[in-house]
């Protein structure tokens, strides 16, 4: 089957995406409790769900990874996490206005749904230490997937923990009293739509990028032969089934010698 | 009076909201753009040196 190119799939997320917030600030009812301030949950709400999958399919890739063994799965685990990290940031960010504007305060420590968040992120965070510590590229592989097989059976458990506990202060989204009307869910969806389509963008192009790069060092090696000066070290193994195939054949140039 | 306000104080946040996650998307992009720039020069560095080799061969 052929794969949808990442052109399209850009051009999708920006149409959906504006398509999405249009429907949201100009659509959808202000909320009587909240207000005009809620639109932010438009923006928060996605990031934070797309971060949260992203991690468990990054670990569905690590697993993949331990699995076959190709790097390739490494690579697409590497970056889902690295793309889900930078939706996390975004995440703690907007809610942090979204919390200052709503309830007065940045941050509160007693909520669970805040700080359970912050445990993943900061579990995460911890990813790439555990990766560059290690030299090794293939141990490097390895241990990074189970690292990502780990945390990503914590997310799940995470959320469930999280929804069993009483909430302080932070509106549950789609609780059993209600949810949201028509109007907002529509809004809503079509934003998560967006913010998934997202995720796939970029994680599609720094795939793409890393790509290039590995087979810009086979080039250099075919082209200078062994005496070619090393390539700026890319942060993980050659990408592409291409990169693969000169993996297993011979040195990797990018090593310290 | 105080309900102009109350929105205005909201816009603000909202706006805020938005314009932070927009800063992270060009933060990310501009990074991006580095590295694509960096493969760029290195491969007319390597377009250079193919040339050279094959000027010296023939």
């Amino acid at each position: 089957m052929r794969s949808i190119s990442l052109r399209t799939i850009a051009i999708a997320t920006v149409a959906v995406l504006a398509v999405g917030y249009a429907l949201a600030f100009f659509d959808a009812p202000r909320d009587a409790d909240q207000g005009l301030i809620q639109k932010i949950f438009y923006l928060h709400v996605p990031l934070a769900i797309s971060a949260l999958v992203g991690f468990v399919v990054a670990a569905v890739l690590a697993i993949q990874h331990l699995r076959t063994g190709d790097a390739i799965w490494d690579a697409r685990s590497y970056v889902a996490i690295h793309v889900s990290v930078i939706f996390g940031v975004g995440v703690l960010l907007t809610g942090a206005i979204w919390a200052k504007g709503a309830w007065g305060t940045w941050w509160e420590w007693r909520e669970p749904t805040l700080v359970s968040f912050l445990i993943v992120f900061l579990l995460y965070a911890t990813y790439y230490p555990l990766r560059y510590a290690i030299e090794d590229r293939d141990r490097q592989a390895r241990y990074a997937s189970v690292f990502a097989i780990t945390a990503g059976a914590f997310v799940p458990l995470n959320f469930v923990a999280v929804r069993a506990a009483e909430p302080l202060i932070h509106p549950r989204t789609f609780s059993s009293a209600g949810g949201l009307p028509d109007s907002m869910l529509l809004a809503f969806l079509v934003c998560m739509a967006g913010m998934a389509l997202l995720w796939v963008t970029l994680v599609r192009f720094e795939l793409a990028a890393k790509g290039t790069s590995a087979d810009l060092s086979r080039i250099r090696r075919a082209v200078l032969g062994d005496d070619a000066p090393p390539a700026p070290a890319p942060s993980i193994a050659p990408v592409g089934a291409s990169a693969s195939r000169a993996m297993s054949a011979g040195p990797r140039e990018e090593r310290p010698r | 009076m105080p309900i102009l306000l109350a929105i205005a104080e909201a816009e603000k946040y909202v706006g805020g909201a938005y314009l932070v996650f927009l800063l992270l998307l060009l933060v990310y992009v501009a990074i991006m753009a580095a590295k694509l720039q960096r493969i760029q020069r290195e491969l007319s560095e390597l377009a250079g040196a193919a040339e050279q080799k094959r000027g010296g061969s023939s």
